[in-house]
């Protein structure tokens, strides 16, 4: 990654009454591009769709409307403090609203890569409308601008006059020569960056005041759910809406292409009209498959492995990991208002450009008549990357000509998908002389095979034809290959946080403590030296040491250990188990250290940690889905046994090593290290081989 | 239809509703009462969670007709005007929220949890069985010890 000093920030001041300066989002293009565009020099009349936008309006705030969703990962405050940091802006002045589907640039959250991408253009923005603002005040009080200084949104003069950002926005729009640097501060003057910063929405959450889809009153739209059919991609047959018309509260049932779907007064009317459908249901293309024919199906898609090296000896493990729903507490919501001429569309979407093509398309209109609202959302793990909820609730409104809200239940989340597919893995590892001299890595996954993938508002998952995620190049082992099959399923699936590594990453350190052990080794001390990076070694020792590694623990209780590196940053998990009662473990302490350059916000960072921490826990040994003909055996968070309270850690810790530098991702990180650790840790407390998970499925 | 008044976060309320719509419902399409989510509607993740006469309940499972004259509390009534609940100020130093959207009902049931059990043991705070997929769940912990201790 180039060292951010070396980049070139464009910034622009858009002509408008308050101040309002745009920064190009997403690319180091602009400085190789713009040989004209000195930075802050260009004056623009309109906001680009490729910009990120900073507004100070007259009522003292600033106003950044971020082309990323907000779901939990806690970009919103990440940016807040980006944009304070620079102004010198109180961060409660500071509000982060979404910005509705664009028609360019870089609209996208996923691969982790939020912060990383907007780290730059962020600090580059506010630290030019700050050089604005103290230039507007200079002028007003005939000071020279060096001697002003800038604290809780507003600039100070010395003899301790101030004035407001607000009061000085519409000076500052027409300042075309800034007469302090535009530069963003060095981190090491950083106030706000670094530190640990409550999230800025916290008190509206723990309130009840945060709106969700399912809260808004949008356009009036009316409840609606969906009667899905019993089996994954089965069709309605006939339907017989007579009784459930008669019910009361009832407004319209129409049928749409994933079953029929009900609109009514109130989701209680909803659900029971729903429930009074008399429907026959075709059954889907899988009726006849079930989990045992998948993994048969898969254990033939992994491919060969292609020969050893001479002269070594081999260790070789085949892995199993199940279907995994990403279950989002908030299932997935849409209102949506479609009329003859226009449409508009609100709901949590990490893709809201491409969600705003499909449904423009799915409902005949060109895509300048949809506006797609992009709302927060509770949770995601990847599920909204998907625009099924949003492509469905504009085909009901078409049909039944009324703006709807239409909601998904736990069960249709649950049993219609989206899910990470299965996974085999078959790693064989060669070794010689106490050293490993080759590492060889065959998968195959299920990957989504069937014609409405792309008329459902499918991003494909396309884990198999895809290069490998890992080669396993975070260590020393000699030669490295790999391949990929894929058994072509018509299911839901989709990425599920951290994708491929999840599974690719987390059997791959299972073999590690494999083959530490062939080889007489510890653990931790065979990762430290076989690991090539000096970070991962870092945070090896740095959990290595908080969480004691190796202090003697009693019989059925055990410590294990995992590493990952992805996304610029890696991280390390050390974990306890007692599983003293193998069917009922209990992860008792988590210790985790990461490094992904500057943490903007330590205590973000730590909670997207933990939140790693339960996933490895549950895909681990406790929550996955079954295929029962044709049909997801699971319907609620009853069966989809997700962590609970009492099966997370009793004590949680995690270190964040100050390395500073460009900022890597951190919103996936973790899984792999935290799921690797889990099942090392299991294996170890009870002598056993885990190699299919959930262990207790 | 039936007319059902009850006290929702101290000011009684009437609503016309069948017997067995669930409080839910009542709360959020009727009264637009937002804080109680729906995560399941069968009582097993407990997003919606909330008091009745000072109770836990999953207002998804508990038609109206049961609060008739009785004081319902959501989230929403937890804090005195701009002086947040002590379990809330503890949510909020612990900063616990990620997406949020089950928070509500997490800090419902600690309420319901402190006032019969005034200070928690681990085992008793992993009796909560409300779902947080984000995985909160250390700082839900370290919350509810927090305020336990400023109840003293």
């Amino acid at each position: 990654m180039p060292e951010l000093s070396r980049r070139q920030f464009v910034v622009y001041t858009l002509a408008a009454s308050t101040l309002t300066v745009a920064a190009p989002l997403g690319c180091d293009a602009p400085a190789a591009e713009g040989a004209t565009a000195r930075r802050s020099d260009v004056v623009v009349t309109g906001t680009d769709d490729e910009m990120l936008v900073l507004e100070i309006t007259r009522d003292n705030k600033v106003v950044v409307r971020l082309p990323r969703v907000e779901v939990g990962q806690g970009v919103t405050t990440a940016v807040a403090m980006m944009i304070a940091e620079e102004l010198d802006a109180r961060l409660t002045d500071v509000d982060i609203p979404l910005a509705e589907a664009r028609t360019r640039g870089n609209q996208f959250t996923g691969g982790s890569n939020s912060v990383s991408s907007l780290y730059g253009p962020a600090r580059n923005l506010a630290a030019t409308a700050r050089a604005r603002l103290v230039t507007a005040a200079a002028q007003r009080w005939r000071l020279p601008a060096r001697v002003l200084r800038t604290r809780d949104t507003m600039v100070v003069a010395p003899d301790g006059r101030t004035a407001t950002f607000g009061s000085l926005t519409e000076t500052a729009a027409r300042v075309r020569r800034p007469r302090v640097s535009s530069k963003p501060k060095p981190a090491s003057r950083h106030q706000v960056i670094g530190h640990p910063t409550t999230r800025i929405d916290a008190r509206d959450i723990v309130t009840g005041r945060v709106r969700y889809t399912g809260d808004l009153s949008a356009a009036a739209a009316k409840p609606t759910v969906v009667a899905r059919p019993p089996t994954l991609g089965g069709k309605v047959a006939s339907v017989d809406d007579r009784a459930a018309r008669a019910l009361p509260g009832v407004l319209e049932v129409v049928r749409i292409p994933g079953g029929v779907a009900v609109v009514a007064e109130s989701f209680h009317y909803a659900f029971e009209a729903r429930d009074a459908l008399k429907i026959t249901w075709s059954p889907g293309p899988l009726a006849e498959l079930s989990d045992a024919a998948i993994r048969s199906r898969l254990r033939a898609a992994v491919p060969a492995l292609g020969r050893p090296p001479r002269g070594s000896a081999q260790l070789e493990e085949r892995f199993e990991f199940a279907f995994v729903g990403h279950a989002p507490m908030e299932v997935l919501t849409a209102v949506a208002d479609v009329r003859a001429r226009r449409a508009e569309i609100w709901f949590s979407s990490q893709s809201p450009m491409g969600a705003r093509e499909d449904i423009a398309s799915a409902v005949g209109l060109p895509s300048s008549a949809v506006r797609v609202h992009v709302v927060r959302g509770g949770g995601s793990f990847g599920r909204r990357l998907n625009h099924d909820a949003a492509m469905e609730a504009a085909l009901i409104s078409k049909k039944a000509r009324l703006p709807v809200k239409l909601m998904w239940s736990r069960a249709d989340d649950i049993k219609h998908g989206r899910m990470r597919p299965a996974f085999q893995h078959r790693i064989r590892v060669s070794h010689a002389q106490g050293r490993v001299v080759a590492f060889a890595i065959a998968t195959a996954s299920v990957s989504e095979a069937w014609e409405g993938a792309a008329a459902q508002g499918g991003i494909a998952a396309s884990a198999a034809s895809s290069p490998l995620p890992s080669d396993s190049g975070l260590y020393n082992f000699g030669k490295l290959s790999g391949d990929s099959g894929s058994v072509e399923l018509a299911m839901p699936l989709g990425a599920w946080r951290s994708v491929d590594s999840g599974t690719v990453r987390t059997a791959e350190e299972i073999v590690v403590d494999e083959i530490a052990r062939t080889l007489g080794k510890d653990p931790v001390a065979f990762r430290r030296t076989t690991l090539r990076g000096k970070s991962v070694r870092a945070v090896l020792d740095k959990v290595a040491t908080a969480g004691q590694w190796g202090r003697t623990m009693p019989a059925g209780q055990a410590q294990g250990v995992a590493v990952h590196e992805e996304y610029g940053s890696c991280v390390a998990c050390l974990v306890e188990i007692d599983a003293a009662d193998p069917k009922n473990p209990r992860v008792t302490k988590v210790v985790m250290a990461a490094d992904v350059g500057t943490a903007v916000n330590p205590r973000g960072l730590e909670a997207q940690l933990m939140g790693t921490a339960v996933d490895g826990i549950s895909t681990i040994l406790r929550a996955g889905l079954h295929i029962d003909r044709g049909a997801v055996r699971e319907g609620s968070y009853a069966d989809f046994r997700w962590a609970r309270q009492r099966h997370a850690p009793l004590h949680f810790e995690a270190h964040i090593l100050p390395t500073g530098g460009e900022p890597g991702g951190a919103g996936e990180l973790g899984v792999p290290a935290a799921a690797g650790a889990v099942a090392n840790a299991y294996a170890r407390a009870t002598g056993t081989k885990p190699r299919r998970f959930p262990l207790n499925f | 239809m039936p007319r059902h008044t009850f006290v929702l976060n101290g000011k009684p309320v009437t609503v016309d509703a069948p017997d067995d719509m669930p409080l839910l419902w009542v709360l959020r399409d009727l009264l637009d009462v937002t804080g109680p989510k729906y995560g399941c509607g069968v009582g097993v993740c407990r997003a919606c969670t909330s008091h009745l006469d000072g109770a836990e309940i999953q207002p998804c499972v508990v038609p109206v007709a049961d609060c008739a004259r009785r004081e319902v509390t959501t989230i929403e009534g937890l804090a005195d005007g701009d002086t947040l609940h002590p379990v809330q100020q503890a949510w909020l130093d612990c900063d616990v929220s990620q997406c949020g959207f089950c928070q509500p009902g997490q800090i419902m049931a600690a309420v319901a949890l402190l006032k019969t059990t005034p200070e928690p043991t681990d085992a008793d705070i992993d009796k909560i069985e409300n779902v947080c997929r984000c995985g909160t769940y250390s700082r839900i912990r370290e919350a509810i010890k927090k305020a336990a201790t400023a109840g003293d």
